[in-house]
């Protein structure tokens, strides 16, 4: 069987993969003719090339994937003529080639308006990688930019600009509102208010009737007779599905385009099928990925002796357009006959919310989200699935008031049937199968095993929660035990260890395990025992029991030397003790460097260097930095209103206070903080994990935030406090989160796993629901009372100091076998085999 | 075990109160480093070398040790290998053997026994 498909764009290529994922009586031939130079790439994040993503990131599958499929790919080679006679296409390089089935997926090409002067040079269509590549070259000198079109691709567009570094930028759109298809009029003032606020201009009910320039665009002019400078024009104002080789070999059209095809796609020949924006079915083009993956799937299946037919499809759908959230699905608009709407509006945080309900108030038939649209996939399959909603139906947009948890089941409530990933056509069922039958475990490995998720990502929270779920139901996480020696979790040996009054960590072996520990009970105890009583770490037998970082109180690095890290809180610090630094550095040839958290390391130490090193830092007024320690690490700031001209108050002070009243916190993992004097967020404190901005009226409290391998943005947990309720509610918080989590989980991942998530945070933190706010801020008095350097602790005791030595019988020789080598005038430890 | 006896010579190494409970240190003998546990929990003694065999770093006496299966265990704190006690084999799945010395404690001195052919 021979096919030929005329189009190599997402669904040009969905169908490759599609057609060939069957199974196959008869060997096939596949043949793919594409206009573009480049192969099939994902046209749905087309704006994220200027946001930094390259060409071959947007691209589906390089061109060796089709010659592994044995495809034959002839790219920059548009078909030009069909022979529907003799069964063959002619293509622009001269090629003739035969089909048993043809596939038209031409797609569509942006619809210009006929406007006089639309041929100057620096108006732009908005449509594949070449327009994108022509306006960033012309968009390098333009100050003034402008958008025609206020729909989903207008706003994309305009995002474009904005990434170019055109901040002025207007929208310009004939309808009354932005995005008249899919929201209503308050959704679209809300988006408005979202959008104007962002810095772009939009101008609604407006009708451009001239581009201005001589050869280039410098203005328009609109039907009011009014104009605008401009100097770089991108007109994204609708789709016109590329039709034209179909009309030419007579294959039937609609009369405003599309080629038009019956339920199995077929177009009035019955060997060709056009499938994806180019075709016209029951009236309607559909403009969206996942309809056209769909119809992909229909032909495919028909072709390999399946039976599938296309009988419509939702146009639900969500967007981010410049970082607002947009949705719509089911039916967005309701006639009152046909059921009545729940409207809830937030103009100061710029949130609508609109569902519309069966007059039963039984239903859920549609609805539009605006500025949040978390919610998003559950409302969609509520109303996909006809789900029972609870009494009060404002509760699955809302939230259940005065309760704790989320509104209906979630994920749970779900049918086997409903479709999670509807690019790819993933049930419920398919993704909770991998999960439980075929052992695939996490999102990526469901990923790569249904390609649920890999369309437009948007399904990717709900597979997380499946996956979850799944496990465990299968019972998989119900004894979270810490290791073979503790048949507890670590949040019930917290309260064990507290109970029994355990200091050390044979104490609490004796009294709760069995064995004789190991690696990872060990530090996780010690951590615990740290974390209650905030005694020197290092007696009571407790130091073996240390990871060897705390055990050394230093952090050992290649070659077996350590790092020294003084605590410099604020990232404040004298000549007089930067001076100190430099001269322990250098009588002890240390590596020096910067930290990411505003201090100064010193690299290269010999372990019985320690003592002496610290010694020299406490006289000169340094306490340990608690670098190595699962603890506080740093709280950067920024200079804050002493110096700079935007602080709103002094984030340096604050810094310091919230260093000095944390440092030596030991926790299940490290935690970091910041403090930024205004909005500008220099310190970087939502990448935290408790971070404070500076606000007019007091300070903003955002919480669980990292940076590493997976960097996350801390979530606001608190507006406008003033300082000691924001320190009170850092002990909390603080408390709660040492007292709860996993050990080494950060605060991130802990805020992640809990049910209720940031709302129950909220909930436990501010509102005191489970009233233990004040016990927690005693917990953590008792902690900060119990403070004192470590470091100083060992200068001052021969004892401890006995242990800083490499060689228990040679304590005054130094391990031969470390070595460095000389780099940029410092040294470097010797790489490692 | 007569064999054994006649090439092994036995060296102090450090008095019994030198070597943290449930512990190690690092013993010099020559150009060799040997790490020498006290595991008290289970008062017994042992010394495999210092050097883990993972990375060629100098550290097993700064490891934890601990029991897998009663198996009594030493952690590296580069990366975590683990190795038993007894027999130096690793037991965290790679082909390394670390080499292991005898230990005996008599009137308060720890002795290790190294071979001398």
């Amino acid at each position: 069987m021979k096919i030929v498909i005329i189009g190599n764009g997402m669904v040009g290529y969905k169908f490759c993969e599609k057609l060939l994922a069957k199974q196959h009586q008869h060997p096939l031939e596949l043949i793919v003719f594409g206009e573009e130079m480049r192969p099939a790439y994902d046209r749905v994040h087309l704006s994220e090339y200027f946001a930094g993503k390259t060409a071959d990131e947007l691209t589906l599958a390089p061109a060796t994937w089709y010659a592994e499929k044995g495809i034959r790919l002839h790219l920059g080679d548009p078909v030009q003529t069909i022979d529907r006679a003799h069964k063959t296409v002619h293509c622009f390089s001269g090629i003739t080639e035969s089909y048993d089935y043809l596939i038209m997926a031409t797609g569509s090409s942006a619809f210009v308006p006929p406007i006089p002067g639309v041929e100057k040079q620096g108006v732009f269509i908005y449509r594949t990688i070449e327009d994108l590549e022509m306006m960033a070259a012309y968009a390098r000198h333009v100050k003034k930019g402008a958008v025609i079109g206020g729909g989903l691709l207008g706003l994309e567009a305009a995002k474009a600009m904005l990434d170019l570094g055109i901040a002025d930028t207007q929208v310009i759109e004939f309808a009354p509102r932005l995005m008249p298809r899919q929201i209503d009029e308050a959704g679209s003032h809300t988006l408005r208010t979202k959008l104007e606020a962002l810095g772009l201009h939009i101008r609604t009910n407006t009708n451009t009737t001239a581009i201005l320039g001589d050869d280039h665009i410098t203005g328009m002019q609109f039907a009011d007779d009014s104009t605008i400078d401009v100097d770089m024009l991108v007109i994204s104002a609708g789709i016109k599905p590329r039709d034209e080789v179909a009309k030419l070999c007579g294959l039937e059209t609609g009369h405003r385009g599309g080629i038009v095809v019956n339920d199995h796609l077929q177009t009035n020949d019955p060997s060709i099928f056009a499938i994806g924006e180019c075709a016209l079915h029951k009236g309607m083009i559909y403009g969206l990925v996942a309809p056209g993956y769909e119809m992909a799937d229909v032909v495919a299946t028909n072709l390999t002796g399946g039976a599938k037919s296309f009988t419509g499809y939702d146009m639900s759908t969500k967007l981010k357009l410049i970082g607002v959230d947009v949705a719509s699905f089911g039916e967005p608009f309701v006639s009152p006959k046909d059921g009545r709407s729940i409207v809830w509006e937030d103009t100061l945080k710029g949130v609508y919310k609109r569902i519309n309900i069966s007059n039963d108030g039984k239903q859920l038939l549609g609805g539009i989200l605006v500025g949040d649209a978390e919610q998003y996939n559950m409302l969609l399959q509520t109303c996909k699935n006809k789900v029972i909603l609870p009494p009060n139906p404002e509760d699955i947009i809302l939230g259940e008031r005065g309760g704790s948890g989320d509104a209906g089941a979630g994920v749970t409530s779900l049918p086997d049937e409903a479709l999670i990933c509807s690019c790819e056509g993933i049930s419920k069922k398919m993704i909770c199968d991998a999960v439980s039958e075929q052992g695939h475990e996490t999102v990526d490995a469901i990923k790569k095993c249904t390609k649920a998720g890999t369309g437009c990502g948007g399904c990717v929270p709900m597979l997380k929660d499946l996956v979850t779920h799944t496990l465990k139901a299968q019972g998989k996480y119900v004894r979270n035990v810490l290791c073979e020696h503790f048949q507890y979790s670590r949040q019930e040996l917290f309260d064990l260890v507290k109970i029994h009054d355990l200091k050390s960590y044979d104490a609490a072996l004796d009294k709760l395990g069995n064995g004789d520990g190991c690696e990872v009970c060990k530090p996780a105890i010690a951590s615990i025992i740290a974390s209650l009583w905030n005694e020197m770490i290092l007696q009571r037998g407790n130091a073996t029991a240390q990871d060897s970082n705390d055990r050394f109180l230093a952090n050992i690095q290649k070659g077996g030397t350590y790092s020294v890290v003084p605590r410099i809180p604020g990232g404040e610090i004298t000549p007089e003790k930067l001076i100190v630094i430099g001269q322990v550095a250098q009588k002890y040839h240390l590596y020096t460097k910067i930290t990411g958290g505003q201090r100064i390391d010193l690299f290269g130490a010999h372990v019985s260097d320690l003592p002496a090193i610290w010694e020299a830092l406490i006289a000169a007024g340094f306490e340990s930095g608690h670098a190595y320690g699962k603890a506080l690490r740093t709280v950067k700031s920024c200079v804050g209103s002493t110096w700079c001209r935007f602080g709103l108050h002094d984030s340096v002070s604050f810094a310091i206070r919230i260093e000095e009243r944390y440092r030596g916190l030991r926790a299940p993992h490290k935690l970091k903080s910041a403090v930024s004097g205004c909005i500008r967020e220099c310190a970087e404190a939502q990448s935290k994990d408790f971070g404070i901005i500076a606000t007019e009226k007091g300070w903003n409290l955002y919480v669980c935030g990292n940076g590493g391998s997976k960097p996350q943005h801390a979530l606001l947990l608190a507006t406008d406090l003033d300082s000691e309720t924001c320190i009170r509610y850092i002990d909390r918080f603080l408390m709660f989160y040492i007292k709860t989590a996993d050990p080494l989980t950060r605060t991130a991942t802990w805020l992640n796993k809990m049910e209720g998530g940031i709302s129950y945070l909220k909930n436990v933190v501010v509102h005191d629901s489970l009233g233990i706010a004040e016990q927690l801020e005693a917990e953590m008095q008792v902690l900060v009372d119990n403070y004192k350097c470590e470091w100083k602790e060992v200068v001052d005791n021969p004892e401890l100091r006995k242990r800083f030595n490499h060689f228990v019988n040679a304590p005054e020789e130094k391990d031969p076998t470390v070595q460095f080598e000389p780099m940029r005038s410092q040294k470097r430890a010797t790489e490692w085999k | 075990m007569l064999t054994l006896e006649q090439t092994l010579t036995w060296f102090p190494a450090c008095r019994v109160e030198d070597v943290p409970e449930n512990g190690g240190v690092c013993v010099k003998y020559r150009d060799e480093q040997i790490a020498l546990f006290h595991f008290t929990r289970r008062n017994e003694w042992y010394a495999t070398q210092n050097e883990c065999p993972h990375r060629q770093q100098m550290a097993l006496s700064r490891g934890m040790i601990g029991s897998q299966d009663n198996e009594p265990k030493v952690a590296c704190p580069f990366h975590k290998k683990t190795f038993s006690l007894r027999s130096g084999e690793c037991l965290s799945g790679d082909e390394y053997v670390l080499k292991t010395y005898p230990v005996k404690v008599e009137g308060g001195l720890v002795y290790i026994g190294v071979s001398t052919d």
